[in-house]
């Protein structure tokens, strides 16, 4: 076992053990999927249109909900010190965390999602479509949120201004992940749009990660 | 331990500035393997920064911190696996248990090895509360757990910043034995603390206060230069 | 005290140069002006409406020369520690969130008689928005800390992964068809534009160019004298505490 192996592990542990973050995060984002119909109205016409944008909106929303916390429990007890002293490089620590936050948040989201799809009446034909898109663009959002979260550390309402930061910089996945649906949901090709989410997703391993660390070096000075 | 070789930690005119503020200028040690330095000085004099520079965690502002003659900046990889830093906060995790919050920080600094986590925890008389989780550990056997890690993943380079807090007397005195072990073992030991702890053999010491800046006359200068 | 060396000749050297600068840019604002509002023509297809263009199209490229500016200013803090490029950056953002938003307001000034709409989400529209939003966060981002040093490093790091904003900003009308039009002056053949609209939107252009430069050294100034007056307060006690 290794150092990446060894933080996967613990984040896992942790999350297993105080539970309430990944279960908050999937709660609000069945809640948020669940206003819209109350919103805009039941008529399935309207739902099944914008259901690839509410699903994708309600994921975002939700994983943001977790982020402030990737890095600040450890920021506030001192792991972070111990952390940024790693023998390896940190950038692989990054990656290990986003990988963390993504199995108990992102992965959950995603799994999810079809059933969502249903309550709001999206095509069927779209749903393997809305698990593709979800399984390449979660993972980014949990990236470029680390980048976010480790900025944030020491800062007053931490929380907020997390998603102040990182909503923007999302907006190519919003929109990537919500064509993928909707072309799958008039049976056309999805396949450039999921191609530009697994683009989105190789840029975003190395650059975010990178980011990410010189924001913890800065972090802990 | 590091027997063979004798390694060299030494500081060049280390100076600290935080929040445009001088802490401290001019500082220089030398530590070989086997030396202990106490760092002295009133509340703010910067025991804790001069620490945390030594750690690699920050950049002094001026200087030079050098392992066997390498800045310790350049490689941060290296110097992070030499270096053992336990500061205020302890960094466990309330939601694990003992002995998985120590084999964490061993497995994450690249040594596993459970005979030496078996033996940091009875060292530091922990091993009744191996399983427990961490959240029902008082803050003195916290602060124990924390100095497990020095034993459990040996390292060369022990910085240890008011490492007693908390401690009860035999607590204290397991540290005292560590540190002793540690320094026959060829390590090194920088240690900042309000009381008195003994450091198995000769030690030197720098009071920071000798070092503090008279920044307050520079300040004026260079601002009058373009008026009030 | 390297950490003020530098801020009292650069004070010296602002000083001087301000007054000149502000001049000069007051006269090419107001021959832009002129020119553009006054003399130039209309335009065959849109009208006197074309005219927005002058404040519009300067504003726009503004918003992403200040925004180069603070990722310069960001970089050079974070690689070479430069002590005025922080200050730099973080009076560039203000002027660059505000060139952001007149490009936008006026753009939707001018989307409505054109397009029929105030506002279409397009990919230049929607990035320039973006490009808004990533100034805001970095001004939150850089004042959302106690200890000012963690602000401007923080915001640095921001300020340098926003740029990955900025080249999709300056394609999109390439990128993706969109009712944006594409870039009329900076094509590689002959401009497409009519010299008598050429010669005010390009006095325009360095009007606001001097403007920002005449308000990134008040900025500066400004920034500069608050942390004097910081390190003043944080000496005193700094001394006294000998016990």
């Amino acid at each position: 076992m290794n150092g990446f192996t060894a933080i996967i592990r613990r984040e896992l542990k942790l999350a297993m053990r105080q539970g309430s973050d990944a279960a908050i995060a999937l709660m609000f984002f069945v809640l948020v999927v669940a206003l819209f119909p109350l919103g805009v109205g039941p008529e399935p016409g309207i739902l099944e249109r914008i259901s690839g944008g509410v699903v994708w909106i309600g994921a975002l929303l939700a994983a943001m909900l977790s982020l402030d916390r990737l890095f600040q429990a450890d920021h506030e007890d001192g792991a972070l010190d111990l952390l940024v002293m790693a023998p390896w490089p940190l950038e692989a620590l990054v990656l290990a965390k986003c990988l963390a936050h993504w199995m108990v948040t992102g992965l959950p989201i995603m799994l999810i999602s079809p059933l969502l799809g249903l309550l709001l009446h999206m095509n069927t034909d779209a749903y393997l479509t809305l698990l593709a898109a979800m399984a390449l663009g979660t993972p980014v959002l949990s990236l470029i949120g680390a980048v976010g979260a480790s900025l944030v550390l020491g800062a007053r309402r931490a929380g907020v201004l997390v998603s102040l930061l990182v909503l923007p910089l999302t907006v190519p996945v919003l929109i990537f992940g919500v064509s993928a649906v909707e072309a799958a949901a008039i049976g056309q090709d999805a396949g450039p749009h999921l191609m530009l989410l697994g683009a989105l997703l190789l840029a975003a391993i190395p650059l975010c990660p990178w980011a990410a660390a010189a924001a913890l070096r800065q972090a802990v000075t | 331990m590091e027997n063979a070789r004798k390694s060299v930690f030494d500081g060049a005119a280390v100076s600290c500035v935080r929040g445009a503020r001088w802490v401290f200028a001019g500082l220089d040690f030398t530590l070989s393997s086997g030396d202990a330095l106490v760092l002295v000085g009133p509340n703010g004099s910067g025991k804790s920064s001069l620490l945390r520079l030594m750690a690699g965690l920050s950049a002094p502002s001026s200087g030079k911190i050098l392992w066997d003659g390498a800045d310790i900046g350049a490689d941060r990889q290296s110097h992070g696996a030499r270096a053992h830093y336990v500061g205020h906060a302890t960094g466990v995790k309330p939601a694990l248990t003992t002995a998985e919050d120590l084999t964490f920080w061993s497995t994450f600094r690249l040594r596993d090895d459970p005979d030496a986590e078996r033996r940091a925890l009875e060292h530091f008389g922990l091993t009744e509360r191996a399983s427990f989780p961490v959240r029902f550990l008082s803050s003195g056997q916290k602060r124990r757990l924390a100095l497990a890690r020095l034993l459990a993943a040996p390292a060369p380079l022990w910085l240890l910043d008011e490492p007693t807090v908390g401690l009860d007397v035999a607590g204290q005195s397991a540290l005292e034995s560590a540190i002793a072990e540690h320094r026959d073992g060829g390590g090194i030991v920088v240690l900042a603390s309000h009381v008195a702890v003994a450091l198995g053999g000769s030690e030197r010491e720098i009071d920071l206060a000798d070092y503090r800046a008279s920044h307050a006359d520079d300040a004026g200068d260079i601002w009058s230069e373009f008026g009030a | 005290m390297h950490w003020f060396a530098n801020p009292a000749r650069f004070m010296r050297i602002a000083e001087k140069l301000l007054p000149w600068v502000a001049g000069a840019a007051v006269l090419s604002i107001a021959a832009g002006l002129y020119q553009g509002l006054l003399t130039s023509p209309a335009d065959y297809q849109q009208g006197e409406t074309v005219r927005i263009m002058y404040v519009h199209v300067p504003s726009a490229w503004m918003s992403m020369f200040c925004y180069m500016t603070l990722a310069v200013a960001s970089a050079s803090f974070l690689i070479w520690k430069h002590p005025l490029a922080d200050v730099a950056a973080q009076a560039a953002a203000p002027i660059g969130a505000g060139f952001t938003a007149m490009a936008l307001i006026t753009g939707a000034l001018w989307g409505q008689p054109m397009w029929g709409t105030w506002w279409v989400w397009d990919a230049r529209l929607t990035s320039v928005l973006i490009l808004f939003f990533l100034y805001l966060g970095y001004i939150a981002l850089v004042n959302a800390f106690d200890e000012p040093e963690r602000g401007a490093r923080a915001g640095a790091i921001l300020a340098l992964v926003g740029v990955v904003n900025v080249p999709i900003i300056k394609f999109s009308v390439d990128w993706w068809n969109t009712l944006h039009q594409p870039a009329s002056l900076t094509r590689l053949d002959a401009p497409a534009i009519d010299p008598a609209m050429l010669s005010p939107l390009l006095l325009m252009a360095l009007g606001f160019q001097l403007y920002f430069v005449v308000v990134l050294i008040i900025r500066m100034r400004a920034i500069l004298t608050a942390r004097r007056i910081r390190a003043l307060h944080m000496v005193e006690p700094g001394v006294e505490s000998g016990d």
